[in-house]
């Protein structure tokens, strides 16, 4: 099963996680990524914004890549959208498949291509003063790594 | 032809509206030339628009590179390099 979503509230993970494995039709192992809004530099929030359509529509398409290229028996991305604190989860990645290599190596290729591919924009505020955060060479890398192969 | 423009983040702040309604000339081929056309329209699309370097573009929800024609096109949104995750 592929599931794709963008939400406003909190991701609970216990029950992403309960959905995959009910769906994981003898799959042996599930590898999960969970990104949290980081601390640093005095981030008192961050703001997320994004394309509606489009970026389920672009996630959707780097899960179906995932599920065909590691014969994966599930897939689930979630990324959260507005404003969130320090410390709060941002994005949920999930994959199963029937051993761990596929499920640890497709789990991250699904969150370092949504990184450089879904049209998501973050914004940090510290106090009073919002920055738009600037896309980092290191990301896209390592999305490079998954398209090349 | 009318075309819908989107934008998003920065590129949405400076122009001060997310979406507006635009007609070309017909001379505006491609995603390049309409983005230094819509630089013409006002001070803060000039400031949105003055770097076709730090800007990325999608045709009908799909990225296209700045050489794209827009013949065709329903929606052209605009928007700098994308940083979710």
């Amino acid at each position: 099963m592929i599931r794709v979503v963008v939400q406003h509230g909190a991701i609970d993970i216990a029950a992403e996680l309960a959905l995959v494995e009910a769906d994981a039709g003898g799959a042996g192992a599930v590898a999960s990524f969970t990104g949290l809004v980081r601390a640093d530099d005095g981030v008192s929030a961050l703001e997320l914004e994004h394309y509606p359509g489009m970026t389920e529509s672009v996630l959707r398409h780097i899960a179906n890549d995932a599920a065909a290229r590691w014969a994966l028996s599930g897939v689930t991305i979630v990324h959260r959208v507005g404003a969130m604190a320090p410390g709060e989860r941002v994005v949920f990645a999930a994959a199963a498949a029937p051993h761990r290599a596929p499920a640890l190596e497709a789990c991250a290729a699904l969150i370092d291509r949504l990184k450089t591919e879904a049209p998501f924009w973050k914004r940090e505020r510290r106090g009073a003063a919002a920055r738009w955060v600037e896309p980092r060479e290191g990301d896209i890398a390592a999305a490079a790594r998954w398209v090349a192969g | 032809m009318a075309l819908s423009l989107l934008y998003f983040a920065w590129v949405r702040e400076a122009v001060g509206t997310g979406q507006e309604t635009v007609d070309p000339p017909a001379t505006v081929a491609t995603v390049a030339e309409l983005v230094d056309w819509l630089a013409g329209r006002g001070p803060g699309h000039a400031a949105a628009f003055a770097e076709r370097g730090r800007l990325r573009a999608a045709i009908d929800q799909r990225f296209v590179a700045m050489e794209t024609p827009i013949a065709g096109a329903r929606e052209v949104a605009i928007f700098p390099p994308v940083t979710g995750g």
